[in-house]
């Protein structure tokens, strides 16, 4: 369960984020979409403790993520390539990230087989290094490595961006699986409406930092959300 | 078109995200510049005198052509390890109607501006006009001699990047490179082959015969069309402009397992600096301070200073310390979100630095035991200042580290290169080295050598002991700081 009070960000005059109240119950998949500049990122920065609140804050299972660390062990995210750490093979980062959240390597190869069709043969023994591989296989690596460790909340940003087709739909399962199967929640930012509303239970509209529509997804969304954004 | 080009590095460079914060960097770099050219034109003005009083007899013109050769070799190690080409500055012109003969143009004819091509003409023009005034040269022959060596700097200038791009990086045709060099410098030590005199006869018939001179400037023009060749046959996205997919090793390394729950940031230190350019040259750096006592402890120079050993004593064992040190958390600023987002205590993290430093301070340490050769009291005060480092200078540097927040680019080449340090580097210095040799000197000075020694040694045993808490209140400044760094890791130079 998350919860979200007030929350805002501001840089100098101009309010970027303002979220009254927002609350995320565990195991439910949420797609935040909106244009650029809508806040998407900001939230998941503030999500991950990575920028201040300007006022309010955010409780992850209770937990207020800017005063303690107790929401890490369970929360994983991958944002943008600044998570990976490009001088290390895929399966060396596989193994820290496992390492990290308490997985031997044992248990790291274990689950690193049920996503050999997801790699797709490109990733896992090619001798390269991260920094090295091309931007949807680094976003591959990014996804997968968000996944280790069982934990209870996901963040992934703009994952679909960057990835071939096969890709996608492999991706869209395996969120899917995510949170319908193991409970996990899984929060999801996308500029794609097919894809996030094929996925998520839940749509969230940002704009200029603020929540415009909130909605559990119907067979109806995918059109009320383009007549959102055409207009 | 060329003037395009000229406004886009004006822009380049005053639009700078870090030119405001760089500005201390920059102005020292520009003193640097400054030294240097003072330095060489007082050499050119004093080169005549000079040689007129170290070869009596001999004809001035002719002893500075045999060493022009000499001057060639040096020059072309410190451009070779300098100065570069910047290819990458042209990559988004690619897509752009230039057309690519003038991209590569522009970009040739912008390293003859360089500073390495101005010092040389400090020394020879002075030199020239001296001979000319005073040394009873014909003008006109100084001046052909001038346009000549001129010759040989574009010369230089361009057969250095010929040279980077065929030697550097790849050990298989560097080492006959180094080994034909060496071969030939073995020629002119050992009189077999004078290769310096021949090369100065050389320039002397030019000078003899200005006709001859026509052949000399077409060895720079000749190297200027070979550079033109190799770029435009190069200059593709994939090519040398390009990344190279080296070959990676997935690298077991399971004995740092043995350290317990730091063992995962220590293997991650390893590997970091590694497989990366900039740490990487940490590590030769120690080594070359470890021969450093070499050199001071034969000196007799230093014998009645003795306080000169203790700050050869810190920075023998703390070469790497410092070094690596200085831009802790910048080595992970790449990453930096994500280690801040991860499950990583962030009091784990440093306790991983700290043991890495301290590791490394008693390996050099370990090593530089020989100096006891001597005397003992060298091997004390190395002692001594070893615990120092480890327990106070350590946490200094992590310290001091809280307050970094300029991004280092782990694959740029590390000479020169000063990116991600800021004034807080210069500021760290002082109570790294400084406070310890006042230290060590007012206690010898009004109690003994052996006390002042036992003042320093003890005051590193009581930062060992108090490590725990130290680093505690370390880890909430950084938890304190973390924005601020985050933030800062992000913004990239160009």
């Amino acid at each position: 369960m998350i919860t979200v009070s007030d929350l805002t960000k501001t840089y100098g005059e101009t309010t970027v984020l303002y979220i009254e109240e927002l609350e995320i119950p565990s195991g439910q998949s949420l797609g935040l979409v909106g244009n650029n500049g809508a806040g998407k990122t900001t939230f998941f920065s503030l999500l991950l403790d990575l920028i201040r609140p300007t006022s309010g804050y955010i409780a992850n299972h209770d937990i207020m993520v800017n005063k303690s660390e107790a929401w890490k062990p369970f929360t994983s995210a991958f944002i943008d390539e600044s998570f990976l750490i490009g001088y290390l093979t895929p399966e060396e980062y596989f193994y820290f990230t496992g390492e990290l959240r308490g997985w031997n390597r044992a248990d790291v190869e274990v689950f690193l087989q049920k996503y050999e069709t997801f790699f797709n043969g490109e990733i896992l023994r090619k001798n390269k290094y991260l920094r090295d591989l091309s931007k949807g296989n680094q976003k591959k690596v990014g996804i997968i490595a968000a996944l280790i460790g069982n934990p209870k909340v996901v963040i992934l940003d703009e994952p679909f961006a960057n990835l071939d087709p096969t890709t996608q739909i492999r991706l869209k399962e395996i969120v899917r699986e995510l949170a319908e199967d193991n409970g996990v929640t899984v929060l999801i930012s996308s500029h794609d409406l097919i894809h996030v509303t094929e996925v998520c239970k839940r749509i969230v509209v940002l704009d200029k930092g603020e929540v415009i529509r909130d909605m559990q997804t119907t067979p109806e969304t995918l059109r009320e959300l383009e007549g959102i954004f055409a207009g | 078109m060329i003037k395009h080009f000229i406004t886009l590095q004006w822009k380049s460079f005053f639009r700078s995200a870090s030119l405001g914060k760089d500005l201390g960097v920059r102005i020292f770099m520009g003193f640097l510049a400054l030294y240097f050219m003072g330095s060489f034109l007082l050499l050119g003005i004093a080169l005549y005198p000079v040689l007129t009083e170290l070869y009596p007899g001999e004809d001035q013109l002719s002893t500075a052509n045999s060493l022009v050769l000499y001057w060639i070799a040096a020059e072309l190690v410190c451009r070779f390890f300098i100065q570069t080409l910047p290819v990458m500055d042209i990559r988004p012109l690619l897509l752009l109607p230039v057309k690519k003969g003038k991209a590569i143009h522009y970009l040739l004819l912008k390293s003859v501006f360089s500073l390495f091509n101005l010092f040389p003409l400090l020394v020879a023009i002075p030199f020239a006009i001296y001979g000319a005034a005073k040394g009873g040269y014909e003008p006109r022959v100084m001046f052909v001699w001038i346009v000549a060596v001129c010759g040989l700097v574009l010369s230089v200038n361009f057969l250095n990047f010929l040279l980077k791009k065929k030697l550097a990086g790849t050990m298989k045709t560097f080492f006959p490179f180094l080994l034909v060099v060496l071969a030939l410098a073995l020629c002119e030590y050992f009189e077999v082959l004078p290769l310096s005199a021949l090369f100065g006869s050389l320039l002397g018939a030019v000078t003899a015969y200005p006709v001859l001179l026509c052949v000399l400037l077409l060895l720079p023009v000749l190297l200027y069309m070979v550079n033109y060749a190799t770029l435009k046959k190069h200059f593709y996205l994939d090519a040398s402009i390009g990344r190279k997919g080296v070959q990676g090793s997935t690298a077991d390394m399971g004995w740092v397992r043995k350290f317990g729950d730091i063992a995962p940031f220590l293997q991650l230190d390893l590997k970091l600096i590694w497989r990366n350019k900039r740490p990487k040259s940490t590590v030769w750096l120690s080594l070359f301070f470890l021969a450093y006592g070499l050199m001071c402890y034969t000196n007799p120079a230093y014998r009645d200073t003795p306080v000169w050993y203790v700050f050869v004593g810190i920075f023998i064992s703390g070469a790497f310390m410092i070094n690596f040190g200085q831009f802790i958390p910048s080595w992970d600023s790449p990453y930096y979100g994500m280690m801040m987002a991860q499950n990583i205590p962030l009091k784990k993290y440093l306790a991983s630095k700290y043991g890495l430093m301290g590791f490394s301070v008693v390996v050099l340490y370990l090593l530089s035991v020989p100096y006891v050769y001597f005397g003992w009291e060298i091997l004390v005060l190395n002692t001594a200042c070893a615990l120092y480092n480890i327990g106070v200078n350590i946490p200094v540097l992590l310290y001091a580290g809280a307050y970094n927040k300029k991004r280092v680019e782990l694959d740029k080449s590390p000479f020169l290169n000063y990116q991600g340090t800021g004034a807080a580097q210069f500021v760290v210095i002082l109570p790294l080295i400084v406070f310890p040799v006042i230290l060590w000197l007012i206690v010898r000075q009004f109690v003994s050598f052996d006390a002042a020694s036992s003042a320093l040694a003890l005051l590193g045993i009581t930062g060992i002991m108090l490590r725990e808490p130290m680093l505690n209140a370390m880890a909430k400044l950084y938890k304190k700081r973390k924005y601020v760094a985050i933030n800062g890791f992000k913004q990239r130079e160009s």
